[in-house]
């Protein structure tokens, strides 16, 4: 019986033990901690566009940039930990992509700077009390979406759609603000809003059903669950002539019809800037939070024939980026 | 592995030390596998959050957590005693039903409280760094509920818990009201898991609506470990057995996490920490194969 705890406690030591410290402090002069609480490919985007961005600005990840990188794998419990681990490595900068990876990051570090990102509503967060003058050692970016600039592109490819499909995770913060956005400017243009819930990415598909015959369209929002499970909603589209619209450019590119915004990439690479800035010694609390830019258009012409309709020539031209082509 | 990050897990692993002794009511206790507990947890952390944006005083919306907790609880117990609905199933129910319940709470998925006053504020005054201070208090918290609790298990009332969990029917030719001890028993396991919230809430500065994942696996395994790692009979090392196992299933994470320098990468985080806790299940049958077997033979 004895034995037993010795060895369980030998266990607990080695596992303490076994960690060295870290072993690549060669020349880098900076350190940057990411930290994003599930892995979907919009919020990889992310990181990798903050990373891509530092290396151009001078900081090459592993030459003059130690980036270190965990996911909580959706678990916010992880998440603090991860939070209270980069505290204890003191990098120069932390960066939490989404809402509780940026509350557990700044609830855990009062001096180190932080500036977060893919974060739809900072100050409903909490993360800082004035968007202009964040104060103390936080700043970043929010990912709102132009929601009427989206109302607006599917008004111009469809013209007499009159419902629209909204799926979404209403355990996700981002969607609830998305959602009380789009209820409000939706009778702008015309649309009435038809909720689809899915709080797992395993119930996507019947939710996207759920929807057909009861809506013209549908209108993916940047929610995560979603956006994880997309090919299961775009192949209900295809099959039902049920027209999938986006709110990211990735999902166009993954097969949605168009949309006109920014993408997790590019997210990232804005994220960067602001990262650099923090890097070259400004003081976060003095950097305003922005809100992510691009007007980007993308179009996937051969989706929307797969789904029953025809991007009009107009906006097939001034677009962007023609998937597929 | 830095102070700091170290400080962080054994945190973290006393506020889910709370989860494993809930689980350890329900599940080692009363022989009640319950996943409630992935309901009660951000149930915990919703009320708290959302009383303590309201302006109530942190303390008072930390025990109304408690409270909605242990009706979850009883909720479930009612499906199973009054019911006869699978013990299993009926939590499962009550389970997926609180995650609406939660955001109704909320109103929406995430409440934040990084402003507001929280149960430690008065604390972060005294001098001591963030860090070492938030352990500290957990730590208190959990001493203190801890030899509550062996206490209630040693009382008449705790032994008739026990020996309903043990034996039902024994326990009933004994006069032991088993029904009431499933309701009493699945309410203190639930406050219990909703207290776990209601702290996770106000060490982190925030209530998610998706906090609860995976909370029963956590619970488990801290109990598992627990009483691989301390072994005894008496009720009070059992219960401590829960905490040491709580904070050593976060430290297996935090090793986790520290892996990446065997060419491990952040997507393998959950595979690492499910195979150290395998290791620490499975190395103590491998030191002594003679009485592992003859363990085995008898079980």
């Amino acid at each position: 019986m004895k034995k037993t705890r010795i060895a369980g406690a030998a266990l607990a030591l080695a596992c303490l033990c076994a960690v060295p410290g870290p072993v690549r402090a060669q020349v880098q002069s900076k350190s940057v901690a990411v930290t994003a609480i599930v892995e979907h490919p919009a919020l990889d985007a992310v990181r990798d566009g903050v990373r891509d961005e530092l290396a151009e600005q001078g900081w090459k990840a592993g030459e003059t940039l130690r980036f270190d990188y965990q996911s909580a794998q959706g678990n916010p419990g992880t998440a603090v930990q991860i939070a209270r681990q980069f505290v204890g490595q003191a990098p120069d900068v932390i960066v939490p992509i989404s809402t509780p990876s940026a509350q557990a990051v700044v609830s855990a570090a009062r001096d180190i700077p932080v500036v977060f990102t893919a974060v739809t509503d900072p100050l409903g967060a909490q993360l800082v009390r004035d968007l202009e003058k964040p104060g103390r050692n936080v700043t970043g970016l929010s990912d709102l979406s132009p929601v009427a600039d989206h109302l607006a592109l599917i008004r111009e490819i469809m013209p007499h759609a009159k419902r629209l499909g909204f799926p979404y995770n209403p355990g996700e913060p981002n969607s609830a603000t998305l959602l009380d956005l789009v209820k409000k400017l939706a009778p702008d243009h015309g649309f009435s809003i038809v909720e689809a819930p899915a709080t797992r990415s395993a119930d996507v598909q019947g939710a996207a059903r759920g929807l057909v015959g009861r809506v013209d369209a549908v209108y993916v929002p940047t929610d995560n669950t979603i956006v994880s499970a997309l090919e299961a909603l775009l192949i209900v589209g295809a099959q039902n002539k049920l027209p999938v619209f986006a709110a990211d450019t990735d999902s166009v590119q993954r097969g949605a019809v168009a949309t006109v915004g920014f993408n997790y990439y590019q997210v990232g690479r804005q994220t960067g800037q602001i990262v650099a800035r923090v890097l070259k010694g400004e003081n976060p609390g003095d950097i305003p939070v922005r809100s992510a830019e691009g007007t980007d258009l993308y179009v996937n012409p051969k989706a929307a024939a797969a789904m029953g309709i025809t991007i009009p020539d107009g906006v097939v031209a001034r677009a962007g980026k023609v998937v597929g082509r | 592995m830095s102070t700091v990050a170290l400080l962080g897990a054994a945190e973290l692993g006393l506020v889910f030390a709370l989860v494993a002794l809930g689980v350890f009511l329900s599940f080692r206790v009363l022989d009640f596998p319950d996943l409630t507990v992935d309901g009660s947890f951000p149930l915990g952390a919703a009320v708290t959050a959302t009383l303590i944006v309201a302006g109530w005083n942190p303390w008072l919306a930390t025990g109304t957590a408690m409270a909605a907790g242990a009706l979850a609880g009883i909720v479930t117990a009612t499906l199973n005693v009054r019911f006869r609905i699978l013990h299993l199933l009926a939590s499962i129910l009550t389970m997926i039903a609180l995650f609406s319940v939660n955001l109704r709470i909320m109103g929406r998925p995430n409440v934040a409280i990084i402003a507001q006053d929280t149960v430690l504020t008065p604390f972060y005054g005294l001098g001591l760094s963030d860090a070492v201070l938030r352990p500290l208090f957990v730590l208190v918290l959990v001493a203190a509920v801890v030899a509550l609790l062996a206490r209630f298990l040693s009382s008449e009332f705790g032994l008739a818990m026990r020996a309903t969990g043990v034996n039902a029917r024994m326990a009933r030719a004994q006069g032991v009201p088993t029904d009431l001890h499933i309701y009493a028993g699945m309410a203190l396991s639930n406050a219990l898991v909703a207290l776990a919230g209601a702290l996770f809430a106000q060490t982190n500065g925030f209530a998610d609506v998706t906090s609860g994942i995976g909370t029963i696996v956590i619970g488990l395994a801290a109990v598992i470990v627990g009483e691989t790692v301390v072994r005894s009979r008496v009720i009070l090392w059992a219960l401590v057995g829960c905490v040491v196992g709580s904070i050593l299933y976060r430290i297996a994470i935090q090793v986790a996490l520290n892996a990446d320098f065997i060419g491990l990468q952040a997507s393998d985080l959950n595979l690492v920490t499910a195979l150290l806790v395998a290791g620490a299940l499975i190395l103590p049958r491998l030191r002594n194969p003679l009485r592992a077997g003859r363990q085995g033979a008898q079980g």
